[in-house]
């Protein structure tokens, strides 16, 4: 084993190989958080939208959810990268595709443009919301439905029932099937390198390919990701117990 | 005050109201009862629109609830009601609870809400409660409150649906008393119930329910006395030889 390789000079980007692994952590963890934000804000809007009263309203959210999550995160992935800027009208598709600026001058640079980041944060954001709003969907529906009544008979309408009784209660009830969400937004930004992005699996690949420290490249990039899903899960946690309800023990559809 | 005319509702084929009619007037205490899947629960709840029903009219205070074009929230803000299972909302405390909806729905300040709804929670004697959440007071408490929460939108008129069902034995009475006191009041009520013994104290009539229809529909001394349908004798004396 040969550690030291990781602080020898890198022949680009005018770092060590270890600013490599950080280079590439940080486009994991910008993928990620960006693609999150997507996932959590899209899927809680299709998650309530299966449960509510509106034919029109279910079958669209049920649509996307079945056409996101049947379709490999890979395929997805080459579809908004290679696929999506040529059935778009011609200029945009262009525009994407060679006028985005680069991401050279960010710091932390790395060869690839923000149309590459782009299509990975939608592509992770909007696969993961399929499965974020089954979540979200099964965390309403595990409520009494007297809930919901009782919310309508004190005067609230629909969308203040969501906002003040079903969804609270319901993010806390699938707070651990979404901290397995989240883990695995972290996880799954790793396909991102089949599209260019340098992140952090992207630039152990190529650590190990210009020294042949194979074993050091990819266990460094292991214990990386463990460290980022240790992090999720302690903070996961914090914030179960944070908004933990005094008193309350988790019911199956009653009292 | 609340006006059933000829209601009928089906769940696909099957009829679980039948040409319902009935009236409860201002100040009046009208007790629905009748064996389970009578469809006691689905009338009261269609009176504040919570289950909608195919044929017939509800009028209260002379707004049409199956109107589409009627404001439901602001029709159900006036109309307490207090179910089964208490459905508090778990995750409020008790003093929440009993603000929430008069902050949102009735636009009060915060500091009125409140007032307000800690002096009925005074009123059914759980203002030390105030800070607590629903899952850490008992059945019967819970029920309390819920009853409070109901009374702080100032309703004019309040429905049960087997408020006292899924209590224990010992925590009944205290939450009859609550409604016993609320009748001798004056509110005017509608009360799906078994407790036999708060009709007879304070119901001024009985309508009782079987197989979707309005089968009795009384005073309470006539209903007592002498029930004429031989389906209404017949559960009588089932409930109350225990």
């Amino acid at each position: 084993m040969d550690w030291k390789v990781l602080l020898e000079q890198a022949p680009s980007g005018g770092m060590t190989y270890l600013g490599w692994l950080a280079s590439g952590l940080f486009w994991t963890l910008a993928v990620s958080a960006c693609a999150w934000v997507i996932a959590f804000a899209v899927g809680s809007v299709v998650g309530v939208a299966r449960t509510v009263p509106l034919a029109a309203a279910r079958l669209a959210a049920t649509a996307y959810v079945e056409l996101f999550r049947n379709i490999p995160l890979l395929v997805q992935m080459f579809l908004w990268y290679f696929v999506m800027p040529e059935v778009i009208p011609k200029d945009w598709g262009d525009w994407l595709k060679q006028d985005m600026p680069n991401l050279l001058t960010l710091p932390f640079a790395a060869q690839f443009s923000l149309w590459e980041f782009t299509a990975a944060v939608l592509c992770l954001g909007l696969y993961t919301a399929s499965r974020v709003a089954e979540q979200v969907r099964s965390g309403i529906q595990s409520l009494p439905r007297g809930q919901t009544s009782a919310g309508l008979a004190i005067g609230l309408t629909l969308p203040q029932v969501y906002r003040h009784v079903t969804l609270p209660m319901a993010y806390r009830i699938i707070i651990p099937p979404m901290t397995s969400e989240f883990l695995t937004i972290f996880k799954n930004s790793s396909t991102a390198l089949t599209i260019g992005v340098l992140e952090l699996t992207a630039q152990s690949r190529q650590i190990s390919e210009y020294t042949f420290k194979t074993f050091e490249a990819f266990t460094a990039a292991t214990l990386i990701y463990i460290a980022i899903t240790m992090t999720v899960i302690f903070a996961m946690r914090a914030l179960e117990k944070r908004v933990a309800v005094p008193g309350y023990i988790a019911q199956g559809g009653g009292h | 005050m609340i006006d059933l005319r000829a209601v009928s509702k089906w769940f696909g084929t099957f009829q679980v109201l039948k040409d319902c009619t009935t009236r409860v007037a201002k100040g009046e205490v009208v007790v629905v009862c009748g064996p389970s899947g009578s469809g006691k629960s689905t009338l009261i709840k269609a009176v504040n629109g919570l289950e909608p029903f195919q044929k017939g009219e509800i009028f209260v205070n002379g707004i049409s609830v199956g109107d589409p074009r009627t404001n439901l929230p602001k029709l159900r803000a006036h109309i307490g009601m207090v179910f089964q299972n208490f459905e508090l909302f778990p995750h409020m405390s008790i003093t929440a609870n009993l603000t929430l909806a008069q902050v949102k729905v009735l636009g009060r300040s915060r500091e009125e809400a409140e007032a307000k709804g800690l002096k009925l929670l005074d009123r059914v004697g759980l203002l030390s409660q105030k800070d607590k959440f629903p899952g850490q007071l008992s059945g019967g408490q819970q029920q309390r409150v819920a009853i409070a929460r109901a009374l702080s939108m100032d309703p004019i008129a309040m429905l049960f649906d087997e408020p006292t069902s899924a209590l224990d034995p010992e925590m009944i009475n205290e939450v009859l008393d609550v409604m016993v006191e609320l009748a001798r009041e004056g509110m005017t009520m509608m009360v799906v119930t078994h407790e036999m013994g708060f009709a007879r104290k304070v119901a001024h009539r009985v309508v009782f329910m079987d197989h979707g229809q309005i089968v009795e529909d009384c005073p309470k001394d006539d209903f007592f006395g002498s029930p004429r349908s031989e389906r209404a004798q017949a559960f009588l004396s089932k409930i109350l030889h225990h």
